[in-house]
């Protein structure tokens, strides 16, 4: 439904030339939720522009609905835009009108007939629960009301495309989490595609289906939600997954943490299972079948896109070759198995 | 008070208020579109022309930049034209109404400049043609500073207008040169003050109004 085929964009030229995007190729199929996840400065906010061309990519294709936007009349382009809805971090109401008229706006761009105007306007405010709304201006509304009046105007067109500029970024972890419903619903009921940009990954995991990682300008990763969140593929991509998780080992540990086995040391493993492997009686395995003990430091199970991933941090304690047989048993689980270093025993 | 300088008194407020009404109507009526092209032509705006607001802007400058009085003798030429007489109030709406455009424009061009970038990008987004984007969004976002600069503007009138006796176009400014400084009458020195003071209160505290009324933000 999107596609974008080697879209590169530089500011400037010349020497003081600043690439901003570089030959980035993505897909969004038909119904999809696609999340582009990135540190801020990435390219995030120029990837989303790109696609219907709010900034125009330097090179590259740009396809939605298989029209080509990037080799339209300025007149094409308008009526394209017309079935490709935005909405925005900071909700872009205008303060002048009422939320009625606010979604009414692109209908009247259309010229649309005043009657096909309230029909519309009117299920599209019961959709999205403003109906007791629709005389009182945006400086009535909370976060999530605006943003709801945001949504509903950029479906007055009936879209067969969604673009979300850190539509959730502006809103408390409540009020996120009911917009992140309301386009989930938007989503499956008008089977609606949606290309989302955000630096949460809480939105990635509640809602999109695929997730994109964009870094320096490149998309770096483009995966299925659940591989990424079970098996990132970059450094930064681990980064993300960690900070999410917040299973980063305890800072004590990490101070006394080795990177090279010694006389008298435990190794420190970070276990990431998902799937099948999560109901493997891990523990009591290493126990039983090696006689080491191991002490859980840190430890997480998440549902993900109908995954279950789990994460935990260990120490395995026992002897030298007790350990390093036991190490050997993990990596031989269905899960990845990370030495994060050696501490000191202690006994 | 003699009924002959409250005669005298309201004839000349009545001057002033026509002076003022009719240069500044016209001074909306371009200064509000000079203002929008001078926007709209920035560089990185909607119809990004970077000539044309060069000149424009310089042509803006120099109309605010000549001292009205120099501006009400150096155009008599073309009061002449327009309205037939170089005297007289008419004479002196001419150069009131050409030294309000580029005022007008400005603070048009400043108000709309306060319109939060991110919905003229809405209003793209929404495939809004530039005129859409002028007229649906620009102009109703930007109306209370719009309001507000159109008020500034006819109080300014008010305090040229008193130029207006320059070329016998009467008005309260002129009563108060002629008769209170010219003929050592304080008393009538005070009241065009004092009506002036009044007349501006007015139009501040209905510009303010207007700007309260108009605007949701």
């Amino acid at each position: 439904m999107i596609s974008l085929d080697k879209v590169s964009k530089t500011y400037g030229s010349g020497a003081g030339a600043v690439p901003a995007l570089v030959d980035v190729d993505l897909d969004v199929p038909q119904g999809a939720i696609y999340g582009v996840i990135g540190l801020s400065g990435a390219g995030k906010s120029t990837l989303i522009r790109c696609v219907n061309l709010l900034e125009r990519p330097s090179t590259g294709r740009v396809h939605i609905d298989g029209q080509d936007m990037t080799a339209m009349s300025a007149a094409e382009l308008r009526a394209a835009r017309h079935r490709c809805g935005m909405i925005f971090q900071h909700f872009n109401l205008l303060t002048n009108r009422s939320v009625y008229d606010n979604v009414a706006l692109p209908l009247e761009l259309m010229r649309e007939s005043r009657q096909t105007i309230q029909e519309r306007v009117e299920s599209l405010l019961e959709m999205t629960g403003l109906a007791d709304k629709a005389h009182q201006y945006p400086a009535q509304l909370s976060g999530g009301q605006k943003q709801r009046v945001a949504i509903a105007r950029a479906l007055a067109t009936r879209p067969k495309v969604l673009l979300c500029d850190e539509a959730t970024s502006a809103l408390d972890p409540q009020t996120t989490a009911s917009i992140l419903a309301l386009l989930q619903e938007i989503n499956q009921k008008l089977g609606l595609t949606i290309l989302l940009i955000t630096h949460e990954m809480e939105v990635v995991k509640t809602i999109c289906h695929r997730v994109g990682l964009i870094s320096d300008g490149r998309l770096v990763e483009d995966a299925e939600v659940g591989d990424f969140f079970t098996a990132p593929r970059t450094q930064l991509g681990r980064t993300f997954l960690n900070d999410f998780l917040e299973l980063e080992p305890p800072r004590a540990l990490v101070e006394r943490l080795e990177p090279t086995p010694g006389e008298k040391t435990h190794p420190v493993v970070r276990l990431t299972f998902s799937g099948d492997s999560v109901s493997t009686p891990l523990i009591s395995t290493l126990s039983r079948d090696h006689g080491i003990d191991v002490s859980i430091l840190q430890a997480k199970v998440e549902s993900v896109q109908g995954r279950t991933l789990g994460l935990m941090i260990a120490e395995l304690m026992g002897q030298a070759e007790q350990t390093t047989q036991a190490l050997a048993t993990l990596e031989s689980f269905d899960l990845q198995v990370e030495v994060l270093g050696h501490v000191q025993r202690t006994d | 008070m003699s009924s002959a300088l409250i005669d005298l008194v309201w004839e000349s407020t009545l001057e002033t208020l026509y002076m003022v009404a009719v240069s500044g109507i016209i001074a909306a009526l371009l200064g509000i579109p000079l203002g929008i092209l001078l926007y709209v032509t920035r560089p990185r705006q909607i119809l990004a022309q970077p000539v044309a607001h060069r000149v424009l802007g310089l042509v803006t400058n120099i109309g605010r930049s000549i001292p009205f009085i120099i501006l009400l003798v150096a155009i008599i030429p073309f009061t002449r034209m327009i309205v037939g007489s170089s005297i007289g109030t008419n004479a002196a709406a001419v150069p009131l109404t050409i030294a309000a455009i580029p005022f007008v424009a400005r603070l048009v061009e400043g108000a709309l400049n306060e319109v939060p970038p991110g919905l003229v990008e809405a209003a793209q987004s929404m495939g809004a043609t530039p005129m859409q984007i002028v007229m649906k969004v620009l102009l109703p976002e930007a109306r209370g500073g719009i309001i507000n600069g159109l008020t500034i503007t006819v109080v300014a009138l008010v305090s040229y207008s008193a130029m207006a006796g320059a070329v016998g176009g009467g008005g309260l400014g002129d009563l108060g040169i002629r008769y209170g400084y010219n003929r050592f009458n304080p008393t009538v020195m005070l009241i065009t003050v004092v009506v002036l003071v009044v007349m501006v209160q007015v139009f501040q505290s209905l510009g303010d109004y207007l700007v309260r009324k108009s605007d949701h933000k």
